[in-house]
């Protein structure tokens, strides 16, 4: 009884719970596993963050959904084969994402796009309308903001992290065909949507080339 | 290459994706296409808009420090065979930490207890042997005035010598005895031809006040006490009321101040 208790405070003055009482090689593996994670997964903090940002539109539930990433990063890193660590990151960033919005913005998932559906029409029909060369920063963000998710997902990571067409189809888990329609009716909502902008704030913050101003709608 | 065919390959130009023989049919095509030409400039102006820093967000710093607490990266700054050692030490010395207060603590009351255990063994083999060595005396008189100065030069103290023939407790003389690593005063007195007292006398350093611990030992009866500088050990067969009598006339005769 006396060693029972010795133990317990034993326990509790060096603040080690059962949990972190490993036996030596589990300790030596998860020493090896700290620093090959250290090594490869965390210096994408700022990619993982980014994209959850872009994903939840809010500071403090991007913070949150990245720490769980990360978390569940580590317990599924046996799985890593020492491919691109960012890809994989991304990836279990990307699903994390997508369980928060479930939970919590069920209805942002509602309108995923579906090319079979909604034929592009054809553009080249129409001539196309000179845009402006410089867009306001904070327009640019809230046109993005304003996409649904699927298009600002790819948008995000083909021109914010330059991935290739490949990568984001394996971080979305899309077909190639898939990342490239959903890329080209992402930049034709925002070409759009900036257009909206602009014309509906023709005395705003935005620097219009003067020789550029016809743009339409 | 026709207008429909360069505007489903626009994208994959821009983004790189595009193979060389591609390209370079769509570039043909650019260079007599106005149209085509400024929907491709407007997709790089679209990109480079979005590819500008300000809209690349950055990690707060405190998320790397809330994420590698989450991962318990930073608890065990000291590896785990360190931290399994660690542990194995931190353990091995509390038990052994109260093992020793354990053991400490026993000693001490054992050693409390024996210290004056053992002074008493000590006064009683040496009264003991007083007796049955037949050295029960080195010097033999009933005179304190041949008793004191036989002591001088034998002992570095001055020995308080009282005559208590009056009270039956004749002086018969005095011997040098060795009690706890000194050499000590012992007076020999008689009671009634048979009873031999003796009375060890040395000094006491830590001039406590007189405390009696009157014990019986082996058969033998002792009085403690202390006065005037000195430590008085008293051992007799004699019963306990007669050696505490002895005791009583001693103290009260010896002199307050004993001479150096």
């Amino acid at each position: 009884m006396f060693f029972c208790e010795a133990r317990e405070y034993i326990r509790l003055a060096t603040g080690l719970t059962y949990q972190t009482q490993l036996t030596v090689d589990d300790s030596l593996d998860r020493m090896d596993k700290q620093t090959q994670f250290e090594a490869t997964i965390l210096p994408h903090l700022d990619a993982a963050y980014n994209l959850a940002r872009w994903l939840t539109r809010n500071e403090h539930d991007a913070e949150d959904v990245a720490q769980d990433a990360f978390v569940r990063a580590f317990k599924f890193f046996g799985g890593f084969r020492g491919e691109n660590g960012r890809s994989w990151l991304l990836s279990i960033v990307r699903n994390t994402c997508y369980n928060w919005l479930e939970k919590n913005r069920r209805k942002e998932l509602g309108t995923v796009f579906d090319e079979k559906i909604h034929v592009i029409e054809d553009e080249s029909a129409s001539p196309e309308a000179a845009l402006s060369k410089r867009f306001d920063a904070e327009m640019v963000r809230q046109a993005m903001e304003d996409l649904p998710v699927e298009f600002r997902e790819v948008l995000v990571l083909r021109e914010m992290e330059d991935m290739s067409y490949k990568e984001i189809a394996s971080i979305a888990g899309i077909p190639m065909g898939t990342v490239m329609s959903r890329l080209a009716r992402g930049r034709k909502l925002m070409q759009q949507s900036l257009a909206q902008r602009e014309a509906a704030n023709p005395e705003g913050q935005r620097r219009v080339d003067p020789q550029q101003s016809g743009s339409r709608l | 290459m026709n207008c429909t065919e360069a505007n489903d390959l626009k994208h994959a130009y821009v983004d790189g994706e595009l193979d060389a023989m591609h390209c370079m049919e769509l570039e043909e095509h650019l260079k007599s296409c106005p149209n085509c030409t400024l929907a491709k400039s407007n997709l790089e102006n679209l990109r480079s808009a979005i590819r500008l820093d300000e809209q690349y967000f950055r990690a707060p710093t405190r998320l790397q420090r809330q994420i590698r607490s989450a991962l318990r990266f930073d608890e065990e700054p000291a590896g785990p065979v360190a931290s399994w050692l660690q542990q194995f030490w931190f353990k091995f010395a509390a038990v052994s930490l109260v093992t020793a207060l354990l053991a400490w603590l026993v000693a001490l009351q054992l050693n409390i207890r024996s210290s004056t255990d053992r002074l008493t063994d000590e006064i009683a083999s040496a009264h003991y042997r007083s007796l049955m060595a037949e050295h029960l005396m080195d010097v033999a008189s009933s005179d304190k005035h041949t008793v004191k100065p036989w002591f001088t030069g034998r002992v570095d103290f001055g020995v308080p010598v009282v005559d208590l023939t009056d009270h039956g407790y004749p002086l018969i003389g005095g011997r040098l005895d060795y009690i706890q690593d000194r050499s000590v005063a012992a007076l020999v007195y008689k009671r009634n031809q048979k009873h031999v007292i003796n009375l060890f006398i040395w000094p006491e350093s830590n001039d406590k006040a007189e405390t009696q611990r009157p014990a019986s030992y082996r058969g033998f009866n002792l009085v403690q006490w202390c006065a005037a500088g000195m430590n008085f050990w008293a051992v007799s067969d004699l019963n306990r009321g007669e050696l505490s009598e002895f005791a009583q006339l001693i103290k009260e005769q010896t002199p307050a101040a004993p001479k150096p």
